[in-house]
């Protein structure tokens, strides 16, 4: 027979390693279910399948392209290569702009059309989505 | 001319700290003497000299001295006197400044009050005290000094962003700053008792009181500003599951867990080594929040400084302390004392062991939502980002068994004790509260899993706090913050189940039906401010019995060119009314969100009464 300390400490280990297996399974299973993939209108029209998933387009509000209604908004998110058609219900946040940075997270009903139910933008005004920076430059 | 003195101090400042750590390295050999006088004039000159430096940073943005290149950046002369004062440390220069400020200070508090303690361990601490200050005042002098020339001198500064300038935010970063750095207090002092075998009770009662009070800023820290995300960004909740606000998180998680099992170490003498990894823990997670707001490496909504030279910085500081804590932990692991102590199931040592784990495993859940975006993006290059649904999915039902150990521990005797405690009365309470919750939730139009078991702890862990201010057992302290706790899962529970949110594009003169409410939109004027111009709208909102107006604003800046919107917030006791506009385009349609949040308030004052326990204990505590 093992001694008491020894059958508690065991029992301490086991325990532990079970709520660290147990942790990790949860942690990574939701994290499967609820991740937000990040992606440019020049991504979304490269996509080989639509998910039902929540994705975030991010770009450029094109200039002259927001349509404001009774309960909608809509506008075009542009890398300047390609461009997504979004409406929005909801509230924009003070930094929507045309021809600023956004950041658009909801479902895509199909590669030219996101229904968005959130729009964030940076802080700062001068901010611009990495993707599109890059495509900027490409441009020039 | 206040520059240069700000910066030959901050230089003062490095000599003394490499004479400092120099000095208590060598002091080391005598540790039957005193601590030597000069070790105090050195830590006394170089605390002055950073306060000489600070407050220079201030003047010079008082007078607006802008051939300083921090406050050419940061202000502008018609901001009001307050806000040109908090720009010290609204941006990252200044901030760090603060954090270095803090450092000292606290260092200077720890070598007066430490008086009764052994000088071994004092030098010690003294000595990783000052690593991490060194490394501090190279990282502020040589990748971000607060006073870099500016020639020829502009006339006028860049201003600051306007939606920093809010009084909670003034004075939000200093607060959390403490709490933050106090937490290195901790790690010094654990690492110090560790060396010099000095972990026993008398070292818990002493380093307890760093404990409660980083963590009473920390927590009043947190609190400031989510009470600022709810009225400035206008987004109406009060916690977002942001990167930047989970990793002001994460090291109130494990000082929460520390402040529990400290107790531990004092009453029984036990948890040596865990006391240790949590101290060493805590630290971690506070330079590395420093690190991940600082470097621009979060993927977050309010991310303000990007520099990836700072942040290289940072992570290699970062990862020198951790790795040499974590070497001495193990060499000097054999110092800590190996006795068998029993255990027993039912002791409130398990108690706490299980508040513990608890505490971890919320740690982890938030540590790994915040940085998995990071580490999926060096590996493959996919750009992601980890929504609430992520987070209350883990943490919310896990809630449930930690609010039941919650209400029974802290009656549980130390050492060993029986069942019998858990008589009828108890479950009378318990059935009240099913039956509460069962007549809410059935009122209710949102139905979420758990949310019956959920609330109805919430409320039995609100009941046995407020009975147990009746009895005798654990400390006053105590029974304040955990019914603080009860109040705040109440609140944020009920908060969620009954909110609720309409949002419109609207002309002026129109008007929404929202449930039995009706909003109008009555009139909007302008108004010319002293640094802004300002849009005010005014909003009914009448329901059968009362009218609500509400006033909400837009700030259009010049310096910076910025628009902000200022929520019109009418709170009361049972709710808060929260509407927000915001102009979209130049057409006639504006924006609009109005959210009804009940019990909002107590939200706030139950997080301000879980800290008052946490300043009960500390004046307490001799």
């Amino acid at each position: 027979m093992y001694g008491k300390k020894v059958k508690l400490r065991a029992l301490f280990i086991v325990l532990i390693f079970f709520s660290l297996v147990l942790t990790a399974f949860l942690v990574f299973k939701s994290l499967e279910e609820n991740v937000v993939y990040f992606k440019s209108p020049s991504d979304v029209k490269n996509l080989t399948e639509l998910k039902a998933k929540k994705i975030r387009v991010g770009g450029m509000v094109k200039e002259n392209s927001v349509e404001t209604f009774d309960n909608e908004i809509k506008f075009i998110i542009t890398d300047f290569k390609n461009e997504l058609f979004v409406s929005f219900v909801g509230s924009v946040p003070n930094l929507f702009e045309e021809g600023k940075g956004v950041v658009a997270e909801g479902f895509l009903e199909d590669k030219y059309y996101l229904k968005a139910d959130k729009i964030l933008a940076k802080h700062d005004e001068n901010y611009m989505p990495p993707e599109v920076s890059e495509a900027l430059k490409d441009k020039n | 001319m206040i520059n240069q003195f700000g910066n030959y101090s901050l230089y003062i400042a490095l000599l003394a700290s490499v004479y400092l750590i120099y000095k208590s390295l060598f002091s080391l050999k005598f540790v039957e003497k005193s601590i030597n006088n000069k070790i105090f004039s050195a830590i006394s000159i170089q605390s002055l000299m950073i306060l000489i430096s600070f407050v220079s940073l201030i003047y010079a943005f008082i007078i607006s001295d802008f051939s300083n290149e921090t406050v050419f950046n940061n202000s502008h002369t018609a901001k009001p006197l307050l806000y040109k004062i908090s720009g010290t440390w609204g941006n990252h220069e200044g901030s760090l400044l603060l954090w270095l400020l803090v450092l000292v200070i606290f260092l200077f508090i720890f070598l007066i009050k430490s008086t009764d303690q052994l000088n071994k361990y004092r030098l010690l601490t003294i000595l990783f005290q000052e690593i991490i200050i060194f490394g501090f005042l190279l990282f502020i002098l040589f990748t971000s000094n607060p006073f870099e020339y500016l020639f020829p001198i502009p006339n006028e500064g860049l201003g600051l962003n306007p939606i920093l300038q809010d009084p909670a935010l003034a004075i939000h970063p200093p607060i959390l700053y403490l709490g933050y750095v106090g937490t290195s207090i901790i790690f010094s002092s654990a690492l110090a008792a560790l060396v010099c075998k000095n972990i026993n009770p008398n070292w818990a009662s002493h380093i307890r009181k760093w404990i409660i009070i980083s963590w009473i800023f920390l927590t009043l820290g947190i609190m400031l500003g989510s009470i600022w995300a709810y009225y400035e960004l206008g987004w109406g909740g009060f916690w977002f599951w942001d990167p930047v606000e989970n990793v002001s998180l994460m090291p109130w998680f494990c000082l929460t867990a520390l402040i529990h099992t400290v107790i531990v170490l004092q009453k029984r003498n036990l948890f040596h080594s865990w006391i240790i990894i949590l101290s060493i823990t805590t630290f971690s997670l506070s330079m590395s929040g420093t690190f991940l707001v600082r470097s621009g490496i979060l993927n977050s909504i309010h991310t303000f400084a990007n520099d990836p030279l700072r942040g290289v910085f940072i992570l290699c500081f970062l990862f020198v302390l951790i790795l040499s804590a974590i070497f001495i932990f193990f060499i000097f692991q054999k110092n800590l004392p190996s006795f068998s102590a029993k255990y027993f199931f039912i002791s409130k040592e398990i108690t706490i062991l299980i508040n513990n784990w608890f505490m971890m495993f919320f740690l982890s859940v938030v540590l790994i939502g915040t940085i998995y975006p990071i580490f999926l993006e060096v590996i493959n290059g996919s750009k992601i980002s980890i929504g609430p649904p992520f987070y209350h999915k883990l943490i919310i039902p896990f809630l449930i068994p930690f609010l039941l150990f919650m209400a029974l521990g802290p009656k549980i005797n130390w050492i060993k004790d029986k069942m019998k405690k858990f008589n009828y009365k108890q479950l009378l309470l318990f059935i009240i509260s099913v039956l509460i919750s069962y007549f809410i939730i059935d009122r209710s139009d949102r139905y979420f899993l758990f949310s019956i078991p959920l609330l109805a702890l919430s409320f039995y862990l609100l009941f046995v706090t407020i009975r147990d201010f009746t009895l005798n057992g654990s400390s006053f302290s105590q029974k304040v913050s955990h019914f603080g706790f009860s109040l705040l899962i109440l609140s944020i529970l009920l908060n969620g189940i009954f909110s609720s949110e309409f949002s419109s594009n609207m002309k002026v003169g129109d008007e929404r039906k929202f449930k039995n409410k009706i909003i109008k939109f009555e009139k909007i004027k302008v108004k010319n401010e002293k640094n802004f111009q300002s849009l005010i709208a005014e909003f009914k909102i009448t329901d059968k019995e009362t009218t609500l107006v509400l006033k909400p604003e837009l700030r259009i800046f010049n310096q910076p060119k910025t628009i902000t919107s200022e929520a019109d917030i009418i709170t009361t006791l049972y709710s808060d009314n929260f509407l927000v506009f915001n102009i979209l385009k130049k057409d006639d349609y504006f924006n609009v969100r109005y959210q009804f949040k009940p019990l909002m308030i107590w939200i706030w004052l139950s997080v301000i009464m879980i800290t008052l326990g946490g300043i009960i204990s500390f004046l307490r505590s001799k």
